[in-house]
């Protein structure tokens, strides 16, 4: 397997925090990987150094071999790295067709006029929302406005898509959907990183996973035999289950 | 180009003309009441071409302002009158970048705080230069035109910045702007470059209001820091872009063409309070049109766009709201 995303010593300090620990893993083109660990464990962090949001305070962080660590976080999505967020961000002002087009008229293709709606309208219907393009952001509910998010994020042809938390949130059938969407999204050949909770999901997408706990990687391999090491269950659930 | 397009171009066209030959049939004060208007609808577009879809309220309008017409008034005996409308422009644009390139990482109220300041910051290094190195503290501007040439000037600055302002509304700048003006994460997770779009569009509205005070310069004949670098353009130009909606084309030209008539009748007939009632405009505009006329008549009169944006906070809010459900 070709190697998309390497990640060596990666480090983020905030003030005397240190937020993330020397972190290194790869990721191959085509996988879906998880990035698991409790909460404050550095998992977001480690996606904002990725896409760009945050400056590493050391380590490198290499997509395709090109090193996009300290690349302000435009030319790293021009690069093909697309992301949600944990907290959802859609643009509330505009439509929900013009939510799209905003990342296919910037994304690597950087397509106008009618190129540019028309991929907004294939990127809406893949995540559902076909036929919704002239609504209004703020009136989507939740789950609605996940699957827009990740339609622009789709809509900039990423070469790797991040996920944070993006099955967060939802109710049992949701869910199912949205992991059913993420599947589609795999077979299709998308390389993803997932950061997540919800173990369901982590089981059904992720052949392999990485766990971190207070900063540290703990983790690192196929999913099934990294959720039973007792160091994983340990920071998840404590010591007296290990 | 589509007929209502075509409609709406040969209109302006129409209106255009006449407010070109309007000179000709007009006295000096109802030309000195054009140059006025034109003035104030180039200014509030101006303004509004950046602050409108980005919400960075700018208050360093009169500090541009002021530039344009220094310049003028520095320069009108030494250059000819094209190089120095050029040299105010070239300074206005060197000003922009600086002040762009050092400020525009600051949000909201910083950014405010920051452009008022810049105002009276500009106003103070021209006052101290004049007194301490040129020894004088006013200047003359004998200029060998009328209010008339003035007048067209203005016309011509005005049709260009319309112009410019309808072209990056349907361009790709435009939907970068307002993908800024929503969220600036977003914006640059999608791709776009928000330092140079925003320093871009700052300098483009500046270099635009340097040239505004240029061009109004020679109405004074006689001018010092105190008349030109006057903090209450800056607001006037403010309030009349939001009072018309400064996320329209025509916005604020709909602001600003009520309001200067209705400042002209005030400051004429309440000289002493004018200030007062002009604050009370404000508070009462921002509350209640806070989209401004153009949203107001849009969300009114039949909806053609799914766009009921107001200004600034109520986007700002929506999102709170979405958040507050996780």
């Amino acid at each position: 397997m070709t190697q998309l995303l390497e990640i060596r010593d990666l480090r983020k300090r905030f003030g005397g925090l240190t937020a993330v620990h020397d972190i290194s893993f790869t990721i191959d083109v085509g996988e879906t990987v998880g990035l698991l660990g409790p909460n404050g464990s550095g998992k977001t962090t480690v996606l904002n150094m990725i896409s760009g949001l945050l400056p590493a305070s050391g380590g490198a962080i290499l997509l395709n071999g090109e090193k996009i660590v300290g690349m302000a976080a435009h030319r790293i999505a021009v690069r093909g790295v697309a992301r949600t967020f944990q907290l959802v961000r859609v643009l509330p002002s505009m439509s929900v067709a013009e939510n799209v087009e905003a990342a296919a008229a910037f994304g690597p293709e950087k397509l106008w006029g009618a190129a540019v709606r028309g991929k907004a309208l294939a990127c809406l219907d893949r995540v559902g929302l076909g036929g919704r393009e002239n609504e209004m952001t703020a009136e989507l509910t939740y789950i609605d406005q996940k699957r827009l998010e990740l339609a622009r994020a789709l809509a900039s042809d990423p070469r790797l898509l991040l996920l944070d938390e993006w099955l967060a949130g939802l109710n049992p059938t949701e869910l199912a959907t949205g992991i059913e969407l993420i599947s589609d999204l795999k077979r299709d050949g998308m390389t993803v990183l997932l950061v997540e909770h919800v173990m369901d999901a982590i089981r059904a997408l992720c052949g392999r996973c990485v766990v971190m706990n207070a900063g540290r990687k703990i983790a690192d391999g196929e999913t099934g035999n990294v959720l039973s090491e007792p160091e994983v269950v340990r920071a998840y659930l404590g010591e007296s289950h290990a | 180009m589509n007929g209502r397009l075509a409609l709406v171009f040969a209109v302006a066209l129409v209106a255009l003309a006449a407010l070109a030959f309007a000179p000709f049939y007009l006295g000096r004060y109802q030309i000195g009441l054009l140059i006025g208007l034109t003035g104030y609808v180039t200014l509030a577009s101006a303004w509004a071409l950046f602050s409108g879809p980005t919400r960075y309220v700018s208050l360093a309008t009169v500090a541009f302002f002021g530039i344009g017409a220094y310049t003028v008034a520095a320069l009108n005996e030494v250059l000819p009158y094209p190089l120095v409308l050029a040299a105010a422009a070239a300074i206005g644009l060197a000003v922009a970048l600086v002040v762009g390139l050092s400020t525009l990482r600051l949000a909201g109220v910083y950014f405010v705080i920051f452009t008022f300041g810049l105002a009276e910051l500009v106003r103070q290094l021209v006052t101290w230069y004049e007194v301490n190195v040129t020894g004088t503290l006013g200047r003359y501007i004998f200029m060998s035109f009328g209010p008339e040439q003035i007048y067209w000037q203005l016309l011509a600055l005005m049709t260009i910045t319309l112009l410019i302002s309808w072209w990056i509304g349907r361009n790709r700048l435009g939907l970068a702007l307002k993908v800024i003006g929503d969220d600036e994460v977003v914006a640059t997770h999608c791709g776009i470059d928000i330092a140079r779009t925003k320093l871009a569009l700052f300098a483009l509205s500046a270099v635009i209001i340097t040239l505004v005070g240029a061009i109004q310069a020679p109405r004074w004949t006689y001018v010092e820091p105190g008349i030109v670098f006057n903090p209450t353009l800056s607001f006037l130009t403010l309030i009349m872009a939001l009072l018309g909606g400064a996320n329209r084309l025509w916005g604020p030209a709909l602001g600003a063409v009520p309001l200067f008539l209705l400042f002209e009748w005030l400051s004429a007939r309440f000289p002493d309070h004018y200030s007062i009632i002009l604050g009370l405009l404000f508070i009462l505009i921002v509350f209640v049109l806070p989209g401004g006329v153009a949203a107001f008549a849009e969300r009114t009169f039949g909806q053609r766009k799914p766009d009921p944006q107001t200004y600034g906070a109520e986007s700002a809010l929506s999102r709170d709201t979405a958040d507050a459900r996780r």
